[in-house]
């Protein structure tokens, strides 16, 4: 049987009369990657956000292992631990090394000892492959590094499930191919991904099912094979497609 | 041009105690004003309503009065009400009040220039507000207010002298006094003025050297566009 981590009900996003999406649902199981796709402006960053609590929805439910955080008086610092986030623009500490940012949090969040939260900061740089970096500053950094050191920030709290906000739109071409590359990695060793990306390589390789959200709403949801090839709309096997040769030069590239 | 040496030769102990005097208004008046100033920013920055309003309030009012007036208040007009303090403790609260609405400025456009996004990149690892403010934001927005708040020591150094008008013996209160017993200003003011300009010297190569202590590679005012 399938285990639900995370789950969101009817959730419903508007800024004034501005409805960003309305009447969402949707379920990741443990394990799986999930990718949600479409068009900018459909408010699939915001939908992060919100399952993140940095935004607060204006209506619906959000379950996290079986417990409700939106309810109210829940700790919404706790949740967020338990939810690792990734930044389009990466928003590493400028002023902390690669190994102060993977630390800070479990110092300051979990309460380790500074030699434990060293040792395990260390442990998560060398998952994404950038042991040898660790003192380096963010601003030494190369884009597609600093990604990875955020990644490493957010696998170092041990969340239950990774939420990914176009972790590689804000990247030279070239780098893309090692962020992917840890990304493929996380979802191999069984971490529970929920992807908001355009890189329709991953998307069909690595994810258990892609959502494609356009205007707010969830238009279609499947196993890569079927979105791609036998969608129920029309469109969605458009968008799917005209994404893939827009993005497909960077991937066969990395 | 000569006498200015004689005066400097003979009038040296009492400049230097001058000195002294004119060093403690501004240390003091910058570390009173740093704490308030720091506090006012984060009220501003990050305090509710009610928060905001006294720091805005308390900026304007000290920003938009001439530092006189403020300590004639404090030393002529706070007694009227009661409150009497000596010259010295007039002088401290003048300058350091006065400092902090100007320092309270610089570190707020620091806190701004860091931007939102590094407190959604610290809740988002599950650090509290406060904590993200303590551990991101503000260890960020120090270094970076360091170039723009330089101006504050050494501007506050040179104002100090109007403290010499409530009889406080800086080093302008001695110039003055050397220029009445020895009838010649322009020698006692010069001497004094050379002394004041070392000071500024020094006090300009230490804030470099803290600038570039604390710099951090790669670390710019481009924090904002990542």
């Amino acid at each position: 049987m399938p285990n639900p981590i995370l789950v969101v009900k009817d959730l419903t996003k508007k800024y004034g009369d501005n409805i960003i999406f309305h009447d969402i649902n949707m379920t990741v199981n443990e394990g799986d990657t999930d990718v949600i796709i479409g068009p900018s402006g459909t408010g699939k960053s915001t939908l992060l956000r919100c399952i993140n609590l940095l935004t607060k929805a204006n209506s619906g439910q959000i379950w996290l292992d079986g417990e409700e955080i939106t309810a109210p008086g829940y700790d919404e610092d706790e949740v967020r631990q338990h939810v690792g986030m990734v930044f389009q623009n990466f928003l590493l500490f400028n002023h902390l090394t690669a190994l102060d940012n993977v630390k800070i949090g479990l110092s300051k969040v979990k309460k380790l000892k500074d030699d434990q939260a060293e040792a395990k900061a260390m442990q998560e740089l060398d998952r994404v492959g950038l042991a040898d970096r660790a003192h380096h500053y963010p601003g030494q950094l190369s884009g597609g590094q600093q990604q990875r050191v955020a990644i490493a920030r957010a696998l170092a709290m041990d969340p239950r499930i990774m939420l990914f906000d176009e972790p590689t739109s804000a990247l030279d071409p070239e780098l893309i191919g090692e962020v992917l590359e840890v990304m493929r990695k996380l979802a191999l060793d069984g971490m529970t991904m929920l992807v908001v990306t355009h890189e329709m390589g991953f998307a069909r390789e690595v994810s258990d099912r892609i959502i494609f959200l356009e205007k707010g709403s969830i238009v279609e949801e499947g196993p890569p094979e079927v979105l791609f090839y036998t969608p129920k709309f029309e469109r969605t096997r458009e968008f799917l497609w005209k994404i893939t040769e827009l993005y497909g030069k960077k991937e066969s590239d990395s | 041009m000569g006498s200015v040496f004689v005066i400097l030769q003979r009038f040296l102990p009492e400049f230097l105690k001058g000195t002294a005097v004119t060093l403690e208004l501004t240390a003091v008046g910058i570390l009173l004003g740093f704490a308030l100033g720091l506090t006012l920013a984060l009220m501003r920055a990050y305090g509710s309503k009610p928060l905001r309003i006294i720091a805005i309030g308390f900026i304007e009012l000290f920003r938009g009065t001439p530092l006189l007036v403020q300590l004639f208040l404090i030393y002529y007009g706070l007694p009227s009400l009661g409150l009497t303090l000596s010259q010295s403790v007039s002088a401290y609260l003048a300058l350091g009040f006065n400092s902090a609405a100007y320092q309270a400025e610089y570190i707020r456009g620091a806190i701004q220039s860091i931007g939102e996004s590094q407190m959604t990149a610290g809740r988002a690892i599950g650090l509290s507000r406060w904590q993200t403010i303590r551990f991101i934001i503000m260890p960020q927005a120090l270094r970076l207010v360091i170039p723009a708040w330089s101006n504050e020591p050494i501007s506050l150094l040179k104002t100090s002298a109007v403290v010499f008008l409530i009889a406080v013996q800086d080093l302008m209160a001695r110039g003055k006094r050397a220029a009445s017993i020895t009838y010649n200003p322009i020698g006692s003011y010069l001497a004094i003025a050379v002394i004041y300009l070392v000071m500024v010297f020094a006090m300009s190569a230490l804030l470099k050297w803290l600038e570039r202590k604390t710099k951090i590679p790669g670390f710019e005012m481009e924090t904002e566009a990542a």
